[in-house]
C-alpha cells in the first residue's frame, strides 16, 4: 500500500503544474476566512457578514464544506492530468513493463485520490474550527462537534468526484477532453432532470426520485445548499410568507449512492485498462 | 520449437506456447512458440510489421493475447512479479519529462522494489553520470535510449529485452548502444533483441527467431540456421581447368562464374587449406581463395522469400 502511494507521490512531487495548482487550491480554501471581513455600510445600516451567524457552530461545518467543495475543480485538474500524462508520456506502458500490475496501477492512483481528499478534509476541518472559535456565538464542546456529518460527507464527496475524474482520465486519455467530458456530463444530467421535471413527469416527484441516482447530482446532494438555512434569510422568507421545510441533513441513501458510484468508477478504470492494448 | 542446447537441465526464462494475437481481422502473431534459455543471446528478426513488437508487448503485460499462453521462469511467479526480474526497453524510451535522470530511475527502483544503490553504477555504465540531475526532456534521443538501458539494468535483470534499440539513432549513438549491449552480453546476461537490422543481430546473437507476418519461419541457433557448409570464391590463371576440376568432384556443389571469380558451394565440411591442397595436386595454382558462410542477411532473405 505504502509502496504504491510512494510511487505516485514521486511522480507528483516533481511536477510543477500539479504542485502550483494544489497550492492555489489550499490557499483558496483559506480565503473562505476572508468572507468574515465583508462589511457593508448603508448610512446607519451596518452589515457585517461575520455577524450573520454563518460562522456559528455547528452551522459553519455545513457552510464551509459547501463552499470549499466548489473549489474541488482545481484538484480535479491535477487528478485528470496525473492520469492522462501517463498516456501522453507513454509511462503507463513503461510502468507495466517495469513490473507494476494494472491493478496496482489503479490502486496507486486511487490511494492518491484518498490522500488528496483526506488532506483537503483535514484542512477544511482546521480552517472551520479556527474560524468558528473566533466568530461563533456558541462555544460549548458538544455544539462545536455536533455537525460532524458534513465533514464526513465532504470527504466522501471529494473521493467520489476525484474517482469520477480518474475514470474520465483513463477513458478519454487527454486531460482537456476529460474535463470537457465532465462538463458535458453535468449538462446531460441537468437536461435529463429538466426533461423529466417539466416535460414527461410534470407535477410528480419522479424526476427528483430518479435524478438522485445520477452521479454528479448525488454528489451535489450530499451537502445541500446552506444559505436558505441562515437565520436572516429564514426570517426574510417568513415575512414574505414563504416557509422552508427542507431537510439539510446528510442522508444515508445519498451516501450509499455516492459510494456505489465511487466503487464503479474505480472498477471501470481497472476494467478499461485491463481490456486495452497499450 | 525448442532451441537445441548441449545441456538438458537448462533454466527456461520464457516459454511461449501457440501464442496468437488478432487485431480485428489482422493476425499480428500466429500460433507462435519458442523458448528462451538462460545465458544465450537471442534475436527476433523480421521485417516491419512482422509481429515482433506485439509478441514482446504480450509477454511484457501491455498487450492482451488472443489465444495461447506464455510462462516466465517456468511459471513459478505471475507475470507482473516476473517483470521485476526483467529489464525491457520497447520502441522509444518512456520517462517523465519533468523529472531528472536520477529521479526517473528512483521511480523505477520503487516499482521494481530494488534498492536505489545501483543508480549511480548504472548511470556510469551508460555514460550519463554527469547528466544525472538534468531533466529527461533536455536529453538527446541517444541519451534517452542510454537512460532506458540504465533503467532496464537497475535490477540486474535475468533477461534484458531490447526492441529496436538503435532505431533513429545517429551512427555514434548506434555504436555506443552496441558497445553497451556487448558489455552486458559478456557478463552472461540473457538478452532478447528484436530488430530488423540483420547485421545488428548477427553481431551479437547466438540464437534467432525469424518472423514473417506473425508466423515463425525459423527458430534455433544462428549456426544451424543454414545447413550449407559455406562457399568459396576462387581465381586461377587457368579458369577452365579449375572449373573442370571442381565440377568433377562430388565434394563441390553448384559452380558459378561471377566476374573474374568462380563461386563454389561446398557439399561437405571442408576448409580452405584442404581445397587448396587438392587443387594443387591436380596442378592448379590459385591466385585467390576465400571461404565464407552466407551472411545472416542472405539466409534471412532466402528464408523469408520461400513462403
Amino acid at each position: 500500500m505504502l509502496r504504491l502511494l510512494n510511487i505516485e507521490l514521486q511522480k507528483l512531487r516533481y511536477n510543477r503544474a500539479a504542485k502550483v495548482i494544489s497550492i492555489i487550491y489550499f490557499v483558496l480554501i483559506t480565503f473562505i476566512a476572508l468572507i468574515a471581513s465583508i462589511e457593508f455600510n448603508f448610512g446607519d445600516f451596518h452589515f457585517r457578514v461575520a455577524d450573520q451567524g454563518i460562522f456559528n457552530f455547528p452551522y459553519i461545518w455545513h457552510f464551509n464544506t459547501y463552499v470549499a467543495a466548489i473549489l474541488k475543480l482545481f484538484l480535479a485538474i491535477v487528478i485528470v492530468s496525473m492520469m492522462s500524462n501517463e498516456y501522453s508520456y507513454r509511462t503507463l506502458k513503461q510502468n507495466l513493463i517495469d513490473g507494476l500490475s494494472k491493478k496496482e496501477f489503479v490502486i496507486s492512483k486511487f490511494l492518491t485520490v484518498l490522500l488528496f481528499a483526506g488532506i483537503s478534509t483535514v484542512f477544511i476541518f482546521l480552517v472551520s474550527l479556527i474560524l468558528g472559535l473566533s466568530f461563533s456565538d456558541y462555544n460549548e464542546l458538544t455544539i462545536i462537534f455536533s455537525g460532524m456529518e458534513y465533514i464526513g460527507a465532504y470527504f466522501i464527496k471529494l473521493v467520489a468526484f476525484f474517482s469520477f475524474c480518474l475514470f474520465l482520465g483513463v477513458l478519454v486519455k487527454r486531460s482537456a477532453f476529460a474535463l470537457g467530458f465532465l462538463i458535458v456530463w453535468q449538462i446531460v444530467e441537468w437536461l435529463f432532470y429538466g426533461l423529466m421535471k417539466w416535460q414527461f413527469f410534470k407535477d410528480t416527484e419522479i424526476a427528483d426520485n430518479v435524478s438522485q441516482f445520477f452521479p454528479l447530482n448525488a454528489m451535489a446532494n450530499l451537502i445541500k445548499e446552506p444559505l436558505s438555512r441562515l437565520g436572516a434569510i429564514q426570517s426574510a422568507a417568513n415575512q414574505l410568507g414563504e416557509n422552508f421545510t427542507k431537510d439539510y441533513h446528510v442522508t444515508w441513501l445519498n451516501v450509499l449512492i455516492v459510494l456505489v458510484w465511487t466503487a464503479l468508477f474505480i472498477y471501470w478504470s481497472y476494467a478499461i485498462l485491463k481490456k486495452r492494448d497499450l | 520449437m525448442v532451441f537445441g542446447t548441449k545441456n538438458n537441465c537448462v533454466e527456461n526464462i520464457l516459454t511461449i506456447n501457440n501464442l496468437t494475437k488478432k487485431f480485428g481481422l489482422l493476425t499480428a502473431v500466429d500460433n507462435l512458440s519458442f523458448t528462451i534459455e538462460k545465458g544465450n543471446v537471442y534475436g527476433i528478426l523480421g521485417p516491419n510489421g512482422s509481429g515482433k513488437s506485439t509478441t514482446l508487448g504480450i509477454v511484457l503485460n501491455v498487450v492482451n493475447k488472443t489465444a495461447g499462453d506464455f510462462q516466465w521462469f517456468n511459471g513459478q511467479i505471475d507475470t507482473h512479479n516476473a517483470l521485476k526480474k526483467v529489464g525491457a526497453i520497447i520502441e522509444r524510451p518512456n520517462f517523465y519529462p519533468y523529472m531528472s535522470a536520477f529521479q526517473n530511475l528512483q521511480l523505477v527502483c520503487k516499482i521494481k522494489e530494488v534498492s536505489e544503490e545501483k543508480i549511480t553504477e548504472k548511470l556510469q555504465l551508460v555514460g550519463l553520470i554527469e547528466r544525472k540531475d538534468s531533466k529527461f526532456s533536455t536529453f538527446s534521443l541517444g541519451m534517452k535510449q542510454r537512460l532506458a538501458i540504465a533503467s532496464a539494468l537497475l535490477n540486474d535483470p535475468e533477461i534484458l529485452i531490447l526492441d529496436e534499440p538503435t532505431n533513429g539513432l545517429d551512427p555514434q549513438g548506434i555504436h555506443q548502444i552496441r558497445e553497451i549491449i556487448k558489455t552486458i552480453a559478456s557478463q552472461g546476461t540473457t538478452i532478447l533483441l528484436a530488430s530488423h537490422l540483420l547485421d545488428e543481430v548477427e553481431k551479437v546473437c547466438t540464437h534467432v527467431v525469424i518472423l514473417r507476418k506473425g508466423v515463425s519461419l525459423y527458430s534455433g541457433s544462428v549456426e544451424a540456421m543454414n545447413a550449407s557448409h559455406g562457399f568459396l570464391t576462387m581465381q586461377s590463371d587457368n579458369m577452365k581447368m579449375l572449373q573442370n576440376a571442381l565440377e568433377g568432384n562430388p565434394a563441390f556443389g553448384t559452380v558459378k562464374r561471377e566476374g573474374d571469380y568462380l563461386i563454389v558451394y561446398l557439399n561437405q565440411p571442408m576448409d580452405a587449406a584442404e581445397v587448396n591442397k587438392l587443387l594443387f595436386e591436380k596442378g592448379i595454382t590459385l591466385s585467390h581463395l576465400v571461404k565464407r558462410k552466407e551472411s545472416l542477411e542472405e539466409q534471412f532473405l532466402e528464408l523469408t522469400k520461400q513462403n
